[in-house]
């Protein structure tokens, strides 16, 4: 596992993909070299975007690593699409989207499938970002699922996040006010040559006015049409200046903090929730309660008492 | 643990034919394997590095305009070349029977034409996954 992790601080493909596999995967062998490389993180800029399906993610990013690749800047893209609850599998379609950026030896690109996390991301996420920050990417850009309103995580993991939307949603803006319209650091209005832009923009910008009245610093509302490569430069500067402001401000320590605070208790919940479904001997008596639930023996409450002072004792 | 098969299912070439291979992908995932699809006209050098990058267990080649004696052949050979000889190569598409034997001795495990059920494909790859 040394090895493998000495590989990653030197930025070998290979070994980035196979480390991100093992902490995909709960591998007890990815621990050793998490160890090794948390050292070496903290300064790559943690991008996220969101956005409703459909609303040209993919493209944007596409767009946006390209003018961070003429800047000389190395970007690691985790791209992540959401696991079929019934059969466990996922269509990770979003490289078609990337294609040109394939061959381009400063970019790394990873699909995800949720894997059963609900929120937008996926659970090992926070250890993807470590390990492409550790492998010497400057620029890390995730995208969520296609969110609806209440995939907000991104705000835990991303330093700057942007949210996506699409002239003719409508109305729809307005009843995302609540959950994914509260969480951007930046809007960005794509596929801007369609109808209906305006009534957009002022939607958002309304929105705005009233979350941000007694802010230092307004959201943004920019608008793209990433197809033809427009908008990208502004929005560009515009991430640019949100990450000098909450420099500026502390808020990056906020930030941070909260980042390390999720990945702690993401950390935690999946050990715990391991050891009494798997791995002790809480696993038959878990089942054993949970039958006795359904036959109306005992009551939810109850039964988690039973488990926990298992677990505590 | 929490292991699933990783699927990469590509089109290489210049065909731009995909609804088998679309097919295929939907039939991989439900079968809960995770397939990420690449999109058409995939150089070799793209799906190798696309491979590498996703970790695939499984490659999956489509192609229908007959340059799989080519472009099959240069996907095995460069997967080998980067040192991933335990991905499992597979292909699909109009391939004529005559060429079968000839691409399974260079490294593609197996060759499946039109009309094999998706059962199948999800069956071999379940049985030959090599890690």
């Amino acid at each position: 596992m040394k090895k493998l992790a000495e590989n990653v601080l030197k930025g070998d493909s290979r070994s980035i993909a196979r480390l991100i596999t093992l902490a995909e995967n709960n591998d007890p062998k990815a621990k050793d070299a998490m160890k090794i490389i948390h050292p070496h993180t903290g300064s790559a800029v943690v991008i996220g975007i969101t956005g409703v399906m459909g609303s040209g993610k993919s493209t944007l990013i596409s767009e946006i690593t390209r003018e961070y690749r003429k800047k000389g800047k190395n970007v690691g893209i985790i791209a992540i699409d959401p696991t079929s609850p019934f059969s466990g599998g996922a269509l990770l379609g979003d490289r078609v989207r990337m294609m040109e950026l394939t061959m381009d030896e400063g970019v790394f690109i990873r699909s995800m499938g949720t894997r059963g996390k609900l929120g937008g991301l996926t659970s090992s996420v926070y250890d993807v970002v470590e390990i492409l920050d550790a492998s010497g990417k400057d620029i890390i850009i995730i995208e969520t699922v296609g969110v609806g309103q209440a995939e907000v995580d991104i705000i835990k993991i991303a330093d700057s996040t942007i949210v996506v939307v699409v002239p003719g949603l409508g109305d729809s803006v307005q009843t995302l006010k609540a959950g994914v319209m509260e969480i951007a650091d930046l809007y960005v209005v794509n596929k801007a040559d369609r109808e209906g832009l305006n009534q957009a923009v002022a939607e958002i910008e309304s929105l705005v006015e009233i979350t941000c009245s007694n802010k230092e610093r307004k959201t943004p509302v920019l608008t793209t049409i990433a197809k033809q490569k427009k908008g990208i430069n502004e929005l560009i500067k515009e991430i640019d200046k949100h990450q000098d402001f909450i420099r500026k401000t502390g808020e990056f320590k906020n930030k941070r903090k909260l980042r390390y605070e999720s990945e702690l208790i993401e950390i935690i919940r999946k050990r715990l929730m391991n050891f009494i479904f798997n791995e002790s001997n809480l696993k038959e008596k878990t089942e054993f309660l949970i039958s006795k639930i359904s036959k109306k023996e005992i009551d939810p409450y109850s039964a988690a008492d039973e488990i926990l002072d298992k677990v505590l004792k | 643990m929490d292991k699933k098969i990783r699927v990469l299912v590509a089109k290489p070439g210049l065909d731009g034919h995909d609804r088998g291979a679309k097919v295929v992908a939907r039939a991989l995932r439900d079968a809960g394997m995770e397939v990420i699809y690449t999109g058409l006209h995939q150089t070799a050098e793209m799906i190798v590095e696309t491979a590498i990058q996703e970790d695939v267990d499984v490659v999956g080649l489509s192609l229908l305009s007959g340059a799989h004696m080519t472009l099959f052949v240069d996907v095995s050979k460069l997967l080998k070349k980067k040192g991933m000889e335990d991905v499992l190569l597979v292909g699909g598409g109009i391939i004529p029977e005559e060429d079968v034997p000839k691409l399974k001795k260079v490294g593609i495990s197996e060759v499946f034409g039109p009309g094999t059920p998706c059962e199948d494909i999800v069956e071999f790859i379940k049985k030959n996954v090599k890690r």
